[in-house]
């Protein structure tokens, strides 16, 4: 028995989710007594993983697993999770994660929980806190399938280093594969930080008064290191294009820092960013429901003070 | 060409979440239920395909009686017919196996799930119903086009979005970009009165097993005031950031 992590990798490289959900595994692995075993597919430099705790490394290496097909990498993580006869596999949040599960779920005959937002409550049974009602509310999920898959919500459990020795094997598949889905093109926005791995989001409302505005968040964001994000109405309105769009119908949120500027903070926005960890506000209506949600705010028209800001955080930055 | 739209019944998006009985039971009380957004993303983009491509939309729920009301409002959007699968479900896995039992039955070359549903944030069905029935799968769709038995999709991709192409039948995962929320179809009066006359069948279940189970249900804390900064002191919010939430 064993618990298996994927450790997924974009362009080679490992996600910071990914690190996140080998730490999650390490310490699934300590607390049931059980092994820790990574698979990355076409990862540059698997030994990375050393650093954060997995007892052996399957490090495969296939030419026709470089395009991301969910189908032919749910066949490959199937096939090793059977053969080290794992009992609990555990994915990221990531995109690519979330749609390999519940393949993966079908294939290992396996219980499934998406969304968990810590350490199992219980391992035998195995009892998961998960994020539901789109972070209006927690439950407790039983899993109870002879193995068992658990997705863990970003930025929730965090990565923790923690050196070991892996037995790295590389695995040089001629894996048949099918590609019924084939990838025509994939087109990455560069030298920008997407919004599923920033550690802070900057997002912008109908505050912002239009498109022509949005250098201000973007500003406002590189000085950070931030991603950009956007409202409902905002992305509804063509400002921003919808991948920008964070809220119960759009992407969710769950970054360390979120930063709400000229956003009054409906309830389904609210939802949808209420996993991050600290939030703050800037919006010049003091009754802006966002205020209720925020840790800081500041009630002051966005034009006047996202400049001073910026100008402070770049002072600041240079210290 | 036979499309089928499966629906889930959601709280609408303005509720408030509450559980009942030791936090065991969501409290349906005041509760508005409605079309869970993804699928209706879903249920628009094939009702064009009923209109451009003489599709014949079937829409199904897993559950019981109090899901008709969604499923007339979907056959007054313009679906032309609706299947209720009659059994409570306790996870997506046994979802995916009812609609499963479903699909072997008729035989369709689409099927449009939502990406997610915005209850239980599962994400589970669609991927589930497509390796069960060894149907390609795509999944955070924002586009697809159909020539024939072809299919052209784009999916959303952490920090990107990816091309893809395949043949029929394929099960896609909706959300909004596969049509705007204009394009959305609010019923009128003719499309209401058409859906009294369309088939609702209500289909036995089918035996299915489950591998979950949710057991208890918790509220976030209730959070603390707000801690308002003065606009003339924005050093303080950097402070405050920097030295108290640790976080820059």
């Amino acid at each position: 028995m064993a618990i298996l992590v994927y450790a997924e990798s974009q362009n080679g490289k490992f996600k910071k989710s990914s690190l996140e959900a080998v730490s999650y595994g390490r310490a699934l692995a300590d607390e049931s007594d059980q092994d820790l075993v990574a698979i990355s597919i076409n990862s540059e430099d698997p030994n990375v993983l050393a650093n954060y705790g997995p007892d052996k490394v399957l490090s495969i290496k296939d030419s026709s697993l470089i395009n991301f097909t969910a189908q032919n990498f749910s066949n490959v993580i199937s096939q090793y999770a059977k053969k080290e006869e794992v009992s609990i596999l555990v994915l990221s949040s990531a995109a690519d994660s979330k749609y390999l599960a519940p393949l993966l779920a079908v294939q290992l005959d396996a219980g499934l929980a998406s969304n968990v937002v810590s350490s199992p409550i219980s391992i035998s049974p195995l009892v998961v806190k998960r994020s539901c009602f789109t972070n209006k509310a927690f439950n407790n999920t039983t899993l109870k399938g002879s193995t068992n898959i658990i997705c863990v919500l970003s930025n929730s459990f965090g990565v923790h280093e923690k050196q070991s020795q892996p037995e790295i094997i590389e695995v040089n598949l001629s894996a048949n594969n099918d590609n019924k889905v084939k990838v025509e093109s994939v087109d990455e926005v560069t030298g920008t930080v997407s919004i599923a791995d920033a550690d802070i989001v900057v997002s912008g409302g109908r505050g912002l008064k239009g498109p022509e505005n949005w250098h201000l968040i973007e500003d406002l964001a590189s000085t950070l290191g931030a991603a950009t994000a956007c409202s409902k109405p905002v992305s509804d309105m063509g400002w921003r294009p919808h991948s920008e769009h964070v809220g119960q119908t759009g992407k969710p949120v769950a970054s360390n820092l979120y930063i709400a500027i000229g956003i009054s903070g409906a309830i389904q926005h609210l939802a949808g960013i209420n996993a991050s960890k600290v939030k703050v506000v800037i919006n010049n209506d003091p009754e802006a429901p966002f205020f209720k949600a925020a840790d800081y705010g500041i009630v002051a028209d966005a034009f006047d003070v996202v400049p001073k800001l910026i100008e402070k955080l770049k002072a600041f930055k240079s210290q | 060409m036979n499309v089928l739209v499966c629906i889930s019944n959601v709280p609408d998006t303005t509720s408030k979440i509450n559980f009942i009985e030791n936090d065991k039971v969501f409290d349906i009380n005041g509760v508005q239920f409605i079309i869970n957004p993804n699928d209706e993303f879903g249920l628009t983009r094939a009702i064009w395909l009923q209109k451009n491509d003489q599709a014949i939309v079937t829409v199904v729920t897993v559950g019981d009686i109090s899901c008709e009301p969604i499923l007339r409002k979907c056959l007054a959007i313009g679906a032309n017919k609706a299947v209720r699968i009659d059994f409570n479900a306790l996870d997506g896995f046994a979802v995916a196996e009812q609609l499963k039992s479903l699909c072997e039955k008729e035989s369709y070359d689409l099927i449009i799930c939502g990406r997610e549903s915005i209850d239980y944030n599962g994400g589970m069905v669609p991927g589930m119903l497509a390796q069960m029935l060894g149907f390609s799968f795509i999944t955070n769709c924002i586009s697809m086009d159909l020539n024939g038995n072809e299919v052209k999709a784009k999916r959303e991709i952490d920090g990107g979005i990816e091309t893809l192409s395949c043949s029929l039948p394929i099960v896609i995962g909706a959300q909004k970009g596969l049509v705007e929320e204009s394009d959305l179809i609010i019923p009128n009066m003719r499309g209401i009165m058409q859906a009294r006359q369309k088939p609702l069948d209500v289909l036995p279940s089918a035996n299915s097993s489950t591998k979950s189970s949710v057991d208890q249900f918790e509220k976030p804390p209730v959070k603390g005031s707000v801690k308002l900064v003065d606009p003339e002191n924005i050093d303080e919010l950097i402070s405050l950031l920097h030295n108290e939430a640790k976080v820059i």
